[in-house]
């Protein structure tokens, strides 16, 4: 059992076991080196042929609303790097629809391709992990 | 080390990395090539003036990975490959051509 794969299709150069790593992003984007870490650790990561995707709920759903100026608390905006992550291969990024009706965001405001899912159903996707990391 | 340009001294971290990306100039990349050997043609120009833009437009300099994909976006599989990115950039195209192009290193490159 520890060589499964877990039903993911590997591809022929690769060997080793594909896991799902799941990122969890809970904190506002500036004020603490949280979610510029995570999303360090997300490029990094991306480099080993894993099953990776993101989750933004909590304040975490300001990490990728459109529009972020920095200027004035002299950070930089590392926002657009968000949109890297596709050329990166992450393209599954679940947002929680909760999180965002308190906030009273709509998807229109975030500056990437998302999937917005309610909180029963990212428990489901949290369950189906291998591994399951909180930033 | 810092490098000088044009009578001009660039600070830069202890790899030789620009410290500050607004300092960059042709000039400087000329400086920056030299210091690795490289003699900047037409080729070098087209892929460090990419990963300007890149950086541009994501703060971010690409993994090789990413960046080689990209080239062959933009540029045409011929030059979307390892072989001809390491044939300009013998040492490795995300470093060296990151630091030419006055971009940090790129990130998880160690």
């Amino acid at each position: 059992m520890n060589e499964t794969t877990g039903g993911i299709a590997m591809d022929d150069e690769s060997e080793g076991t594909i896991k799902k790593f799941m990122y969890i992003n809970r904190k506002a984007p500036y004020g603490t080196v949280y979610a510029l870490e995570a999303l360090e650790v997300v490029l990094i990561a991306a480099a080993f042929d894993q099953d990776v995707s993101m989750v933004f709920c909590d304040d975490g759903v300001y990490q990728i609303v459109k529009g972020q100026h920095t200027k004035f608390i002299d950070v930089k905006n590392f926002s657009p790097t968000y949109r890297a992550l596709e050329g990166y291969d992450v393209e599954k990024l679940y947002v929680s629809k909760e999180s965002m009706d308190e906030r009273g965001l709509a998807e229109d405001d975030l500056l990437v391709d998302v999937e917005i899912v309610d909180n029963a159903k990212m428990a489901d996707l949290m369950e189906d992990q291998d591994v399951v990391l909180s930033f | 080390m810092p490098i000088e340009v044009n009578g001009k001294t660039l600070e830069t971290d202890e790899e030789g990395y620009l410290s500050n990306l607004s300092e960059w100039t042709e000039d400087a990349a000329k400086v920056l090539a030299e210091s690795e050997g490289l003699e900047m043609s037409d080729d070098h120009w087209q892929i460090v003036n990419f990963l300007r833009e890149y950086y541009n437009e994501y703060q971010i300099a690409p993994a090789v990975r990413v960046l080689t994909k990209a080239v062959g976006k933009k540029l045409g599989k011929e030059k979307g490959n390892s072989k001809y990115l390491y044939e300009l950039f013998p040492y490795g195209p995300g470093k060296q051509a990151c630091k030419i192009a006055g971009l940090p290193k790129p990130t998880g490159c160690v």
